[in-house]
């Protein structure tokens, strides 16, 4: 396991590079830099040319790319070029946002997901199953831009219980949570259901049983263990999907975040802040795989096996 | 003898398709009563109607009754058929491969049996899995117990399967196939410790199987299913020495004898029919060498016939 381990956080070391040469180009081929946004309307090419050499954009993109990557190995992300602050200022002042909310509606979605799903099995094609399945697909065909605003509607505006945007205190991060957490609980639901149907048709079920062990029982610590298995894969995918898909929710609850820093130092051509903002992301999912796999690992003998 | 186990006329439905009909067995305490048939026949259903464990496939008796210890299953409630699984009935399943938890560990899946039914606490229930073990010639039976099953071979699951079995002290068991997905050698010895432990212990078993050869070897009864109705039942060796029914000629005409001329080994013609398109009259009759025009038409019904009973309007006939 340990060695398994080493190997699968050494496999991480290209895949870091290859991610950081795409987040690198991917920018440099888009039209339009960062220096039309710093330029007053009317400067001459000379100040340009100062410009860009201030910033090292005149150098040949692989030298470019030398020297970044160089840097973020020390952990130097840079300096914003509009914003005029350190890189790492800015991601820090962003990412706890972007955490909190992340993991408290990940953390919301996966405990409501799995209690819905699990009772949606265990009462397979009756009433129960049949409404947790309608509020399922209710929850995955709503834009979350539209439920926020809806949620703000009735908790804020209705009911005045929450605040109506920001990011003051706790209160203010119920409706965004639930907002991105009610997505995540119907995919989660949805697979914990279908997971539990398939695992309880599995031959050694019907040992169980002819064991006399009680149905609950069975479906509680036998059937949902492996259920469990293919959804914490999920779960662990969507932990770099939370931290960066939340752009549309973040902008609805004028909440700061790594996503809205991205869009907006993408608006601006601002190249360090957005490949740190990708780089951020890109590792978030990188380290999510890697949790799934050692939580299937853990979860699952015959994985550990098939590792040593 | 007391009769443990008893089926009178059972029918099993799948939703609307009729799939056994008119099944009627009784197996003693102490006795081994081997059920055989193709695949197809009715066999493993037959066993889930003994357990009580039709719903799970579905399945539901229409006709008749089960009894166990001369109480009738179906007037019991869950719980009280529950408390039977396991402690008076163990159940021994097809496939070893694909019967235990994969990520449960072998020691508590066999624990588990024990401290259901019989109460233990963890520890005592441990020493009787070890023991259990040990019984089924496990060797190293505590390095067994904390493996898991992938870990091990299909013959030592399969001992583990029936070790589970044993572990609530049943009367019963029942064991569908338990040999068929293993290797002949394997076979063999599961066949010689499964009759062997329930001789010792004076349990009954039910051993369903599609192998005439390990129903010669250690069955006292056999009875005979043909396309969800049971073509034949007796004592073995009467059977074997003249079977009555042309089918259980023909299932016994399988066996490969030594000094058998190469190529002379037969097999049955055709297939069991589906339950969907079902022969009408005998069901055998599509492949039966002796069928007249009375097979075609009449259904035989189920008639004492020796020391047993046989289904056939030519009993006994060009034997």
């Amino acid at each position: 396991m340990t060695s398994w381990l080493i190997r699968r956080i050494l496999l991480l070391v290209p895949v870091f590079l290859a991610v950081s040469v795409v987040i690198f180009l991917i920018l440099h081929f888009i039209p339009g830099d960062p220096i039309d946004n710093l330029l007053k309307v009317g400067s001459s090419p000379q100040a340009r040319a100062e410009m860009e050499a201030r910033y090292g954009l005149d150098r040949p993109l692989p030298v470019q790319y030398g020297i970044w990557l160089g840097k973020v190995l020390h952990g130097d992300l840079g300096t914003a070029i509009v914003a005029r602050r350190p890189v790492a200022d800015l991601i820090a002042q962003a990412l706890p946002h972007s955490l909190a909310l992340g993991g408290l509606a990940l953390l919301f979605s996966s405990a409501m997901g799995v209690m819905l799903g699990v009772i949606a099995a265990l009462n397979r094609d009756r009433w129960p199953d049949r409404l947790i399945m309608g509020g399922v697909l209710a929850g995955s065909t709503m834009p979350s831009f539209w439920l926020g605003l809806i949620l703000m509607l009735v908790f804020s505006v209705g009911l005045g219980w929450f605040p109506i945007s920001g990011a003051r205190g706790w209160t203010s991060l119920v409706l965004p949570v639930l907002t991105i957490g009610l997505g995540g609980t119907a995919l989660v639901a949805r697979i914990t259901r279908v997971s539990m149907i398939e695992a309880s048709a599995r031959d050694f079920v019907m040992l169980l049983h002819a064991k006399g062990l009680s149905p609950l029982r069975i479906q509680l610590a036998h059937v949902l263990r492996h259920a469990l298995i293919p959804v914490v894969t999920i779960l662990a995918l969507r932990i770099g999907w939370i931290l960066g898909g939340a752009v549309t929710v973040e902008v609805v609850f004028a909440r700061p975040g790594l996503g809205t820093l991205l869009i907006k130092s993408l608006s601006q051509h601002d190249y360090p802040v957005v490949q740190a903002c990708l780089l951020m992301l890109a590792m978030a999912v990188m380290l999510g795989t890697l949790l799934g796999d050692i939580l299937q690992a853990l979860m699952d003998p015959r994985v550990r096996a098939a590792m040593a | 003898m007391s009769t443990l186990l008893q089926l009178e006329s059972v029918g099993v439905s799948i939703g609307t398709v009729a799939l056994l009909e008119g099944i009627s067995l009784s197996v003693e305490r102490g006795q081994i009563l081997g059920l055989v048939g193709e695949s197809g026949s009715g066999k493993s259903l037959t066993a889930l109607a003994a357990m009580g464990l039709l719903p799970l496939i579905g399945g539901r008796i229409t006709t008749g009754q089960v009894r166990f210890d001369g109480q009738d299953m179906a007037a019991m409630t869950e719980a009280q058929r529950r408390a039977l699984r396991g402690r008076r009935i163990g159940f021994v399943t097809q496939n070893p491969m694909t019967a235990l938890d994969p990520v449960q560990r072998i020691g508590a899946q066999v624990d588990i049996v024990s401290r259901l039914h019989l109460g233990l606490s963890w520890q005592a229930a441990r020493a009787r899995t070890l023991d259990l073990l040990t019984q089924m010639r496990i060797p190293e039976p505590a390095a067994v117990a904390e493996a898991y099953p992938h870990q091990l071979s299909g013959g030592m699951k399969q001992r583990i399967v029936i070790a589970m079995a044993l572990a609530g002290d049943p009367d019963l068991i029942i064991a569908d196939e338990p040999t068929t997905a293993l290797d002949v050698t394997v076979q063999a010895q599961i066949i010689q410790i499964l009759g062997q432990i329930v001789r010792e212990r004076g349990a009954a078993l039910l051993l369903i199987t599609h192998d005439m050869g390990v129903v010669a070897q250690i069955c006292d009864r056999v009875a005979v299913l043909y396309a969800g109705r049971l073509a034949e039942e007796g004592p073995v060796g009467p059977i074997f020495a003249a079977p009555a029914h042309p089918y259980t000629r023909a299932l016994i005409g399988c066996i490969p004898q030594e000094g058998m001329a190469k190529g002379s080994l037969r097999g049955i013609p055709g297939a069991v029919p589906s339950a969907l398109a079902m022969p009408s009259g005998c069901r055998f009759n599509p492949r039966c060498p002796h069928a007249s025009a009375i097979c075609c038409e009449t259904a035989p019904s189920f008639a004492p016939f020796g020391a047993g009973g046989v289904a056939c309007h030519h009993a006994g006939v060009a034997s």
